[in-house]
């Protein structure tokens, strides 16, 4: 199968098996989205996080209404957490969606974290880039919601949303500044429970301090997602903060600097990569550890000398 | 205060239990019931008192209804013998009823297909492969006048088991009376009509809960006002516990979902009185016989109190739990079938002993197919050995006063009652559900036991201890796969013989009654059925006034 | 608790309940089941249609679709699954059934495309062992 051209033609089946690849990080991924990268950079990424429980599935559904009857494809990635003793996950994000099962302007996929923190999975960057490739006018990047390790999802989004809710603690999560950094627009799902309100002038007293002199002026939005109330609301601030961030720069910085962001971790790896190749890390490590447990070895000391060794070999190599 | 009795346990315990236990511990560490509760080595008088007994136990047909909603029970009359069939088309079906009753069963009990329970006809997309498969075919009245052919509804009580239509089906069953000349006030029988726990534990819902709770508040004025002698709902433990829930939790959400009816009902406008007399219950019967029994009697007990204090229920009838036991279907195992005749037999027995007032007995081989007719047989038999060879029908409430049944009686009310108020303070069954409480505690019952059997340290025979060589099974009822064919053509039929612009003008009718919640929906759906509209049509009307409900999954 | 050799890597599954049956309790046990044996499983509740299944079976390109049914429906629907995969070009994805299927029945579903079928009484590890030495 030629996935470059599956995706571009956004055949669900290429784009299905491209992020299984990334995901997988097979040999052949890295040269796919070299392939596929000049046709990225038109979707909207929409990161969407807060706590589990808050509805944010059930609202990006009711996005996703809003969205087509727009006319705009949409894709949606939804992560949820691996369990750290066996390694499986449940997915279940998406049963939430279900209204979309065969609307093929409509693209789910379910992403287990594999061990990242950061509130996605480490391949979700790559597996955006497939989505925009094959065309969906629209992401949604849906994080595990855990509230302030989230992030990764700023870096990979032009917009986030931060779902809150009543009652689940958030009045005091609201206060922490990770969380409230990472928003750009702020909703409270499940409008009808008791403390809503209060919720709301907490969030946005916390709000006036963020940016006093610019940023985002969008109130919070009051929402119901299971009784599809408040939607509309959202739909536009969502539209009124992307046009301002488009017209003052914002949009662009933000793309430049998640291309910093990526760089920056493809170097990471791939250094850490063709040091393991000369230095053999993981074969090694056991012997290091033993090593500076029993205060034989010192842990700078020890890093320098592979170093060595590892410019030695690439030096010899470079001779040959 | 130590009593003589605790002192001779004492001393029991240290000679001659103790010379026992040195030389042969006891083959477990710990014994628990079916539902994983402690059971203890022996129970003994708890000094009771007569306050007690009066306050606690009493007497059958008096409240607390502990030992019996009747004060003759059994030696009054037997429980009916009601075995849940239908199959295929009601042509078939109404054979299978034909034979159960010359079998000497006493009432009817209709099982639907997945489509007509879902509020489809046969003909639907989603219909594929499902028509006439659990239960039998029903599209129009055309279906259910040939189900009943034959059959004196006068002399027979039915029960139908369906819930998101069961209006229609109620109206159907009126109507096919009516022809055959009743009185629609004499009718006899029962609607499950039992929305709430279709979102928690069976998935036949259609509609969300709000516009399904009125459809059942209106069936209940409707059947108060024109159809007294009909149970207008029958509010299921059954299905919880087959979904995996413990004796407690089964009991619990039950009742609490009769609460939740009771409130709407009272809500609608109507007096506990009026109605609350014909709400009746359905549980399940499973293994653990003891635990059944005193799970029963713990049901009555609590409800009787929940109509009595919360609600103020002054006519007797109002605090009587009238139920009918299913054998539990899920206990049943296709390795070694013949075992299952053993385990429904035990089952039967625990039903009984705990009061039932009607009882449907599995067949051997359902765990892998619907029962052939000597299996069905069987099942029956099975509870006509209880009632006339086994002498427990002789008396009433014979295990009272067993100090372990006692014991667990009042335990499991009490774990009821703390599931009964960690609901209210949730804010009611509906909430709940929403919030996925309930789901959850059942998922978790369901998690535990099945780990249990897997892991061997719950016995399932044949299954994860004394197995045997399987024998391939003996002829099972296969649907003949042509049913669908059947009742696309009877489908069809129906519609070309039937007036299509009353029909339309029935279900306009239905439609605007619908968005007006005075309007009583039931006349208006018996108009529309009995001018031959579908099934699948009324519904989609409704569909499209109320909604569609999706489910909340709690994994 | 794993009572094979697990293969390196990750293995996605997708648990359905396709038609109108409603008994999930079998579906929900695997569900977790599975996970806990380190699978990634994607649940999409009751009542999905065959198209559906194809669909999130496609968009998650899961190895596995595992169908449960205990309504007797599934000689009409297991095989729409398989036959919705092939023509989406998806003949790769490996198709299991369980739940009320009589034995009768299990040669033609094989014969259909459906690798394997777990009846009443079925434990985890069974159900591992196929996953295992299918992929």
């Amino acid at each position: 199968m030629d996935l470059y051209a599956g995706v571009l033609a956004a055949e669900p089946r290429a784009v299905g098996r491209a992020i299984s690849l990334i995901e997988n990080r097979d040999a052949q991924a890295e040269a796919l989205i070299d392939r596929l990268y000049p046709h990225t950079g038109k979707a909207l990424m929409i990161g969407v996080t807060g706590s589990p429980g808050a509805g944010k599935s059930t609202l990006v559904d009711r996005l996703i209404d809003r969205e087509r009857g727009a006319g705009r494809k949409v894709a949606v990635i939804a992560v949820d957490p691996s369990s750290p003793f066996t390694g499986g996950a449940i997915l279940g994000d998406r049963l939430r969606m279900q209204s979309h099962a065969t609307d093929p302007g409509v693209f789910i996929r379910s992403m287990a974290s594999r061990g990242s923190l950061g509130g996605v999975a480490a391949a979700t960057g790559d597996a955006v880039r497939v989505l925009d490739a094959a065309g969906y006018d629209t992401v949604f990047i849906e994080t595990i919601g855990v509230g302030q390790t989230e992030v990764r999802v700023v870096e990979l989004s032009d917009l986030v949303l931060l779902v809150l809710m009543p009652g689940a603690g958030d009045e005091i999560q609201a206060m922490k500044a990770g969380v409230m950094e990472i928003g750009d627009i702020f909703v409270i799902n499940k409008k009808d429970l008791p403390g809503a309100d209060r919720l709301r002038l907490e969030v946005e007293y916390v709000l006036s301090f963020k940016n006093p002199q610019g940023g985002s002026d969008e109130p919070v939005v009051m929402a119901s997602a299971v009784n599809d109330q408040g939607i509309d609301e959202l739909a536009a601030a969502l539209g009124r903060r992307l046009a301002q961030s488009r017209a003052d720069g914002s949009l662009e910085r933000r793309r430049r600097f998640r291309i910093g962001r990526e760089l920056e971790g493809i170097l990471s790896r791939k250094i850490h990569e063709l040091l393991d190749v000369h230095v053999e890390v993981s074969k090694q490590l056991g012997g290091w550890i033993e090593e500076l447990y029993r205060k034989e070895a010192r842990p700078y000391a020890l890093v320098e000398q592979q170093i060595e060794r590892f410019l030695k070999d690439r030096g010899k190599e470079a001779d040959t | 205060m130590p009593n003589k009795i605790d002192d001779a346990r004492n001393r029991w315990e240290e000679t001659s239990l103790n010379k026992v236990l040195n030389r042969f511990p006891e083959w477990r560490e710990e014994f628990v019931t079916g539902s994983d509760k402690p059971v203890d080595r022996l129970y003994l008088p708890e000094g009771s008192t007569e306050e007690e007994y009066l306050e606690k136990i009493g007497f059958p047909g008096e409240y607390p209804f502990t030992r019996g909603v009747q004060p003759t029970m059994y030696r009054g009359r037997l429980w009916t013998m009601r075995q849940y069939a239908g199959f295929g088309s009601a042509a078939e079906s109404n054979r299978r009823y034909k034979f159960l009753l010359e079998q000497g069963q006493t009432g009817l009990s209709v099982a639907f297909d997945l489509p007509t329970q879902i509020g489809y006809d046969s003909d639907a997309p989603l219909a594929a492969g499902e028509v006439g498969k659990v239960g039998v075919a029903i599209d129009t009245l055309a279906d259910m006048e040939v189900l009943f052919d034959g059959i004196p509804l006068g002399k027979v009580s039915t029960s139908m088991t369906i819930n998101a239509p069961a209006a229609i089906l109620l109206c159907m069953y009126i109507a096919v009376a009516e022809k055959q000349g009743l009185e629609r006030r004499s009718l006899r029988g029962t609607i499950q009509n039992d929305i709430l726990k279709e979102y928690v534990a069976r998935g036949t819902y259609i509609f969300p809960p709000e516009p399904s709770m009125r459809l059942v508040t209106d069936t209940f004025a409707f059947c108060t006002a024109e159809v007294p002698e009909w149970n207008s709902i029958s509010i299921s433990g059954y299905h919880i516990r087959e979904a995996g829930s413990d004796a407690s939790q089964e009991v619990a959400f039950t009742l609490a979902n009769g609460i939740e009816y009771v409130k709407a009902a009272v809500k609608a406008g109507m007096t506990v009185d009026e109605f609350a007399g014909r709400l009746s219950f359905f549980f399940n019967a499973h293994n653990d016989l003891l635990e059944e029994v005193a799970k029963f009697r713990a049901a009555r007990r609590i409800w009787a109190r929940i109509m009595k204090e919360r609600f103020g229920a002054r006519d007797p009838k109002s605090m009587s739990l009238r139920f009918h036991t299913q054998t539990g279907g899920s206990t049943l195992t296709a390795q070694q079938p013949d075992n299952n005749i053993v385990r429904v037999a035990v089952q039967a027995l625990a039903a009984v002993l705990g009061g039932t007032q009607s009882l449907h007995t599995n067949s051997r081989e359902e765990a892998l197919a619907l029962p052939a007719e000597d299996s069905v047989r069987l099942a029956l038999r099975t509870q006509q050995i209880l009632a006339h060879e086994s002498g427990v029908t002789a008396t009433i409430d014979p295990l009272a006063g067993s100090y372990y049944i006692e014991a667990l009686t009042d335990r499991i009310e009490l774990e009821v009652w703390q599931y009964i108020d960690r609901i209210e303070a949730l804010g009611g069954m509906i909430p709940s559900i929403q919030e996925g409480f309930v789901q959850r505690q059942i998922q978790e019952a369901a998690y535990r036991t099945q780990k249990d059997i897997e892991s061997g340290k719950r016995v399932v025979v044949g299954v994860n201890k004394f197995q045997a060589e399987e024998r391939p099974p003996r002829d099972l009822l296969k649907v003949d796969p042509a049913i669908r064919e059947v009742q696309l053509a009877r489908l069809a039929e129906v519609k070309s013989r039937r007036n299509g612009e009353r029909v339309s003008a029935t279900l306009e009718a239905l439609r605007k009654g619908a968005r007006d919640t005075d309007t009583n929906l039931i006349p208006l759906i018996l108009a529309a059925v009995q001018e031959y509209a579908t099934l699948g049509e009324i519904c989609q009307i409704l569909r499209e006034e109320f909604g569609e409900h999706h489910e909340t999954i709690v994994l | 608790m794993v009572a094979e050799t697990k293969k390196a890597g990750f293995c996605r599954i997708l648990i359905a309940k396709p038609g109108l049956d409603g008994h999930d309790r079998g579906a929900k046990y695997i569900a977790r089941a599975l996970r806990d044996e380190g699978y990634e499983v994607i649940y999409t509740g009751i009542r999905q249609t065959p198209e559906a299944i194809v669909k999130t079976a496609i968009q998650e390109d899961v190895q596995f679709v595992g169908l449960s049914l205990l309504s007797g429906a599934h000689n009409e629907l297991f095989p729409r699954v398989v036959e919705l995969l092939r023509e989406q070009g998806a003949a790769d994805i490996k198709v299991f059934g369980g739940g009320i299927i009589p034995e009768e029945d299990v040669r033609a579903l094989k014969d259909k495309g459906v690798l394997a079928v777990f009846g009443p009484g079925t434990v985890t590890r069974d159900i591992v062992a196929f996953i295992e030495s299918a992929r």
